[in-house]
């Protein structure tokens, strides 16, 4: 990317350029090809030893769904964490790396919440009838698809970059706090209606023969995610970059103009 | 770096409206929105002086209060308030008038007043909210709802909080916009007994106010004239 | 503390010379609580097992509608700005609105359940139930929606944004709130004791939130 030719009294107020990216952008692009390789190499074995596996007693083939909605449900989690790190890592040290990191990441962690949600119900559906039947894992995970969606919401109905991306970190604070107690009030509210025999969401204890299939997958979408985080980030830095040339190709001759005549202000 | 000094009056000491003795701006540049709007700048107006900011609209005067003010985290530089007891931040020092007046119209006249008089610390002397209505004209409205008000009366009323409890530095932005001419000598009269008291004013304005002998600062071009 | 009594002074003042804000808290509630059994039919005694959860959605659902308000009038006539140069930090302006909408909305709403309650044909010793898991939870909801206020401040679309954002945060204390009425041995104790510890913490937590969002929202 060309430098844009500044005063360099300028360059160091300037509030909208991103810190030092360029480190972020060489490195990624470098680690992206291996990652993608791990992990195509680990849904290949990960898919092969899955579809190996003798099928449960009791649910039949469709306990295999489990190989995508458990993965899919742990990463739900686990990208909301990286949200709520990156968003205190840019309330405290205002690093934009921070905010490019949660705003990449929240679209992600949706769409994975979301196919837990699908995948949890079609795999429910011939267990107990019901596409949904309101168990205490699959509620706090469609509260936890409602939080991201605030999220995405949040950041597209404030203009002003600055305030948006502040805005959503202190929203993904504020739900990362109240995670742990919505997910205690619903297991505490699905044992009040739904006493002793329920079927456990992720049914009886997983066996041996399933459990390793299960961890390939796991760690398969979790390259996945690391890899779609990443490839996101980049965008995301790509397009600030191209706001912030568009902004000096707007405004920039009014600026310098004023930054050459007035940079020194004494009189 | 230009200092602004009372001019022509001497023996003025800070007194009862302030414990501070300058506000400074150094390499103050201000910003909105992710852009500089206003490029860095220096000055310091003392106590018992004013400064007055001119230009054209979008040229940042406001932008500039609201920094000064604390509103607005400044882009680079700082703001720092020297007072006898050290160096001090503008926290509680200001009254900052912006646009619009901070009046509520479903409370009376002097119940705002009132209102800000308790808030800002002044105590619930009602003496005190009477004069600062007075000193605006406003104090036989003083049981009417603020509603009532036309623009010119509520901007009046508006003003009054600053006689409502005494602080170091005035921030005024357009404070004269829709007062009549006797109006805005009344406020001048404010601006000028605030300053005989040691007080500091920074007003951005394009109207005529006069303030005895302030300095001005013209910002397209960010030079202290006078 | 003379500052932070004033501002609440103010804002009940404000509050109670517009008695419409709050006649329109408590017709919402009403029609909302109302509007139900003609969807579900009049079946008294459905009614009866599920009356504490309407009531509690219908409150859920009055206050997120009320708070919008919370910060919009004061950022819009400037008050806002000179209340944040005050001597008051921004967290206990915050505070300071957040408790003043328990007493102009959800107050006069809890005051009201028990008459909602007969609509839906409540049962007598579920009231009193009900009145203390109101008292219990709903601090904390105007708390919560007090930084859900200050979040949104100043949006044009933030009418329908809030509710979105602030709805999912509810729901622990719409599970107690509700739960204090089950009929498992302990349950009234367990809830009205966790709504308690989510209205602390929701007191103790969420101004912080909102001043860093109102701090924003001065830019």
């Amino acid at each position: 990317m060309a430098e844009l030719s500044e005063p360099q009294t300028m360059r160091t107020w300037r509030v909208s350029t991103l810190a030092n990216p360029t480190a972020f952008m060489r490195l990624s692009g470098k680690l992206l090809p291996w990652l993608i390789a791990i992990m195509l190499v680990l849904f290949a074995a990960g898919l092969t030893v899955a579809f190996r596996a003798p099928p449960d007693y009791q649910q039949g083939e469709t306990v295999k769904i489990m190989y995508v909605h458990v993965p899919a449900a742990w990463l739900s989690m686990g990208c909301y964490t990286i949200i709520a790190l990156s968003s205190a890592g840019y309330l405290i040290w205002r690093h934009p790396l921070a905010d490019v990191s949660a705003k990449a990441a929240a679209p992600i962690g949706a769409v994975f919440t979301l196919l837990a949600l699908v995948t949890g119900s079609l795999w429910g559906k011939p267990m107990w009838g019901a596409y949904w039947v309101w168990d205490a894992r699959l509620t706090s995970v469609l509260i936890l698809f409602f939080l991201y969606l605030g999220l995405i919401a949040l950041r597209e109905a404030i203009d002003e970059p600055g305030r948006a991306g502040r805005a959503a970190a202190i929203l993904a604070l504020i739900g990362a706090v109240n995670i742990p107690i919505i997910k205690y009030s619903v297991n505490w509210w699905n044992t009040l209606h739904q006493p002793a025999s329920v079927i456990r969401a992720d049914g009886p204890a997983i066996a041996p023969s399933l459990l390793w299939p299960l961890l390939i997958m796991a760690s398969a979408f979790t390259v996945l995610f690391v890899v779609l985080h990443l490839k996101a980030m980049r965008a995301e830095v790509l397009r600030r970059r191209c706001d912030a040339m568009i902004a000096v190709r707007v405004r920039g001759n009014a600026a310098q103009e004023s930054a050459a005549g007035e940079a020194m202000s004494h009189v | 770096m230009k200092t602004i000094e009372p001019m022509a009056r001497s023996g003025i000491s800070p007194t009862r409206a302030t414990a501070v003795s300058a506000v400074a701006a150094e390499g103050l540049a201000c910003q909105r929105g992710g852009h500089i709007v206003v490029p860095p700048l220096s000055f310091e107006v003392r106590a018992g002086s004013a400064l007055i900011l001119r230009g054209p609209n979008g040229a940042g005067k406001t932008t500039l209060l609201r920094t000064i003010a604390g509103f607005l985290p400044p882009a680079a530089g700082r703001v720092r308030v020297s007072s006898p007891k050290g160096d001090a931040s503008v926290e509680g020092h200001l009254h900052y008038i912006g646009h619009t007046n901070g009046i509520k119209p479903r409370l009376s006249v002097i119940e705002n007043v009132s209102f800000w008089q308790r808030y800002y610390g002044g105590g619930g002397d009602p003496e005190a909210a009477e004069a600062a209505l007075d000193a605006f004209d406003l104090l036989d409205l003083a049981d009417y709802r603020a509603a009532h008000l036309s623009q010119g009366q509520t901007r009046r009323l508006g003003l009054a909080r600053l006689l409502a409890a005494r602080r170091a530095i005035w921030l005024l932005d357009e404070p004269s916009v829709s007062l009549d001419a006797a109006s805005t000598r009344r406020l001048e009269t404010a601006i000028a007994d605030h300053l005989a008291s040691g007080g500091i004013a920074i007003v951005s304005t394009h109207l005529d106010l006069s303030v005895g002998e302030a300095a001005i600062l013209e910002l397209s071009r960010a030079q202290v004239l006078q | 503390m003379n500052a932070f009594l004033a501002l609440i002074e103010r804002d009940l003042r404000l509050a109670l010379r517009q008695g419409s804000a709050i006649g329109t808290a408590l017709g919402f509630y009403l029609i909302a609580v109302s509007i139900i059994p003609l969807g579900l039919g009049p079946d008294l005694a459905l009614l009866s097992r599920i009356a504490p959860g309407i009531l509690w959605i219908s409150f859920l659902l009055s206050a997120v509608l009320s708070v919008d308000a919370l910060f919009q009038e004061d950022r819009d006539d400037g008050s806002l700005d000179a209340l944040a140069i005050g001597p008051l930090p921004s967290e206990l302006i915050a505070a300071s609105k957040s408790l003043s909408h328990w007493l102009t909305t959800c107050l006069p709403l809890i005051i009201i359940t028990p008459l909602a309650g007969l609509l839906l044909n409540i049962e007598l010793d579920a009231v009193p139930k009900m009145v203390a898991s109101l008292t219990a939870g709903t601090i904390g909801i105007s708390f919560v929606a007090g930084a859900g206020a200050a979040l949104t401040l100043g949006l044009r679309r933030g009418a329908l944004l809030l509710p979105l954002l602030i709805l999912p945060l509810f729901a622990p204390f719409l599970i107690f709130g509700v739960g204090a009425m089950a009929d498992a041995p302990g349950a009234f104790v367990q809830s009205i004791l966790f709504l308690l510890a989510l209205s602390l913490f929701s007191i103790a937590a969420m101004p912080f939130a909102a001043a860093l969002a109102l701090r924003l929202s001065l830019e």
